[in-house]
């Protein structure tokens, strides 16, 4: 017979633990890496996996990478979207990449894709948190 | 590196990447991940297949 304050217990999240710090930032910078550190191997592959394929698509595919800015509304959500995706995003910054005229009709899916994969990773980070604090298994 | 891919194939890559995080993440079970990963990449194909024919249709 199940205890009832066993079971209580089981729902209840975990209180705030260096992991739940460390995983989301480290899931951030390095994305699907919050989970790898949680032992979910396949979970942070298929995450890592997606985001940088879905990040690298869309630099080849000529898409602009948003630099820090205070004019339009969307540049500066297109900015924070960028953000998201950690280490990608200052990497390609510190390469200077993703600068490039538009030289085709379809490279505006590039530039969507990088937000989309920054925003993923926003997601992903945020998963490995609920991870580390036992709100999922 | 320069890319270039039709609009279709670029719909179904951005539904498969998506698809792939929100079933990780939206879901506990692994049996839940991986079906709603499925019914997250239906419905961005079949929105995109949806959103061509009323485009076909506004276009007569």
């Amino acid at each position: 017979m199940a205890n009832p304050s066993t079971t209580k217990e089981a729902s209840v999240a975990q209180p705030m633990t260096t992991m739940s710090v460390v995983a989301p930032a480290i899931g951030w910078l390095i994305p699907g890496a919050g989970h790898l550190i949680q032992k979910r191997w396949i979970r942070g592959l298929l995450l890592m996996g997606s985001i940088v394929i879905m990040f690298l698509l869309g630099l080849a595919l000529q898409g602009r990478v948003y630099r820090p800015n205070g004019g339009d509304i969307l540049d500066i959500l297109g900015f924070v979207g960028d953000v998201g995706a950690g280490g990608l995003y200052i990497v390609t910054r510190a390469l200077d990449i993703g600068q490039g005229a538009v030289s085709h009709a379809t490279a505006d899916y590039g530039t969507k894709f990088i937000i989309v994969a920054g925003l993923l990773n926003f997601i992903s980070a945020a998963d490995a948190y609920h991870i580390a604090i036992g709100k999922k298994p | 590196m320069n890319l270039q891919l039709s609009h279709f194939s670029a719909a179904v890559l951005f539904g498969l990447f998506a698809s792939v995080v929100f079933g990780i993440t939206q879901r506990s079970t692994s049996g839940e991940q991986i079906r709603y990963g499925l019914y997250c990449f239906a419905m961005f194909v079949g929105g995109v297949f949806a959103a061509g024919w009323v485009m076909w249709l506004l276009r007569r």
